[in-house]
């Protein structure tokens, strides 16, 4: 528990404190982790193999002592991770990160992939909306019962994987007809700024893998649990 | 000068042609009007304008697609680009979407192209200002209205520098307001010299913007002319267009036999 507590503090909450972003990080790492959180608890509570000190029943299942002490563990790290991530999401616009990568060789292709990837996403769910609308403006039940919500995927299905064809293709032409598939490298207009502490930042961090597997390996983390 | 010569196009795995032995010449700074029912070819003859049929989708070109002269053929598909551009229906889709702000989205074509970030900055001010949508530079492409959307997009084929534009129903998602947005950005570009080609079904946008249309019936020219005459012509119903409302409603009139001063009063309206 003390490990992944520490590391959420230090790697993740204190750094989201610096970038201003501590409220927004809490509020979608939580609602990220939400979901496998709830089940990790209720699992690890219940179930715990080898879980002796009863804290209370339901029914045919009991809480233990240690599958809490477990559980509260797991959901630390799942926390940590999701918190990292969302770090990442809060601190990196999609666009820049993608100007580094090609500014610093990757294929303007790989590149684009990635971020479009990220981009579509939003439009994604625009398209899914409505089209609900429209199923719905013509009698589909999306609303209800999970089994009538089950059926109300299917005629979504369609239109959406249908529609998301049709808007590649008519992407991917606009692309080609504004030059995107030509050999050789792009001209960049600007990439973002890396100043020397950044630099000494990541290669710390990239340092800090190699030493911390060794001090794991060697026991000399134990203290952290 | 943008010439299709004898032009006959076959979608790969189509079992007939979609376009027939098609002449057409759009001379510099005119705009052409193709109007025509749904799958009477003018999509088809918009990819073959732009080259992009038969090099991005396969399929089989007969005759020749000529740019100012010079055959198209050896042309690889971003060479194309800085001679004839093309803008579909959707502005949306042709937003790179990895682009942060306009100004960004309009150099997108120039940057691929490679050239000096002078140059590039260069081109991308000069279509901004083409456009007249400068005032939008620092905005998310993603959050502008349908018909600055458009023009956007527009504005990123002008930043490659073609000589021809070829528009494929460019403002059918668009309000009344996108349209004219469109239309007078449209105007104002033949005006600097630019042949356009315009796929609508929009009759009065035509009738407003293009000197000429050319109507098409299952991928032939039926019709080609003058755009008072093409747009008057009888046929047109018949091939499932909408003649402009203001036609109709000069035709309505007549034939309700209105009084000689109020048709002229009408007439006077419309002009």
């Amino acid at each position: 528990m003390a490990g992944p507590a520490a590391l959420a503090v230090v790697a993740v909450l204190l750094p989201a404190a610096v970038a201003r972003v501590l409220r927004r990080l809490l509020r979608t790492s939580l609602l990220l982790s939400l979901p496998i959180a709830i089940s990790a608890l209720l699992i690890n509570l219940f179930f715990f193999p080898g879980g002796a000190t009863l804290l209370f029943s339901l029914g045919p299942v009991h809480a233990s002592a240690e599958g809490l002490a477990f559980a509260t563990e797991v959901l630390a790290r799942i926390l940590t991770i999701s918190g990292a991530i969302t770090l990442f999401y809060l601190t990196t616009p999609a666009s820049e990160l993608v100007l580094d990568l090609e500014h610093r060789g990757v294929s303007p292709r790989i590149a684009f992939v990635a971020l479009a990837s990220v981009q579509t996403v939003p439009a994604m769910v625009e398209r899914a909306a409505t089209i609900t609308a429209a199923q719905r403006a013509r009698g589909l039940d999306t609303e209800g019962s999970l089994w009538r919500r089950l059926r109300g995927v299917v005629p979504l299905a369609g239109p959406m994987l249908l529609g998301s064809i049709a808007d590649v293709e008519e992407r991917s032409m606009a692309l080609e007809a504004r030059g995107f598939t030509r050999p050789g490298r792009r001209t960049l207009l600007w990439w973002p700024p890396d100043s020397g502490r950044q630099r000494l930042a990541r290669w710390l961090l990239v340092a800090a893998v190699p030493s911390l597997i060794v001090a794991r390996a060697a026991g000399w983390l134990e203290w952290l649990g | 000068m943008l010439a299709l010569e004898s032009v006959g196009y076959t979608y790969a795995g189509a079992g007939r042609p979609a376009l027939h032995d098609v002449n057409l010449e759009l001379q510099d700074g005119e705009v052409v009007g193709l109007v025509g029912a749904s799958e009477a070819g003018k999509t088809t003859l918009c990819l073959v304008a732009s080259g992009l049929a038969p090099r991005s989708m396969g399929g089989t070109l007969t005759g020749r697609l000529m740019l100012d002269g010079v055959d198209a053929a050896p042309l690889a598909i971003h060479q194309l680009g800085e001679r004839v551009g093309i803008a579909f229906a959707s502005a949306a889709t042709q937003l790179s979407g990895v682009s942060g702000t306009v100004y960004e989205e309009v150099a997108f074509g120039p940057m691929n192209l490679g050239l000096p970030a002078s140059d590039v900055i260069a081109r991308t001010d000069r279509a901004l200002a083409a456009l007249r949508i400068g005032e939008l530079a620092g905005r998310d492409p993603a959050h502008l209205s349908g018909g600055q959307q458009q023009l956007v997009a527009i504005a990123g084929l002008v930043a490659l520098g073609p000589a021809h534009l070829v528009l494929d129903e460019p403002t059918a998602q668009l309000d009344p307001a996108g349209t004219a947005m469109v239309a007078e950005a449209l105007v104002r570009l033949a005006a600097d010299g630019a042949s356009i080609l315009v796929a609508e079904h929009k009759t009065d946008l035509l009738a407003g913007i293009c000197a000429r249309v050319v109507a098409l019936d299952a991928g032939r020219i039926l019709i080609d002319g003058p755009a008072a005459d093409v747009l008057g012509d009888p046929r047109l119903p018949e091939l499932g267009v909408v003649a402009p409302a203001a036609r109709r409603l000069r035709r309505a009139a007549r034939d309700v036999g209105l009084p000689a001063a109020t048709l002229a009063r009408l007439e006077e309206a419309l002009a």
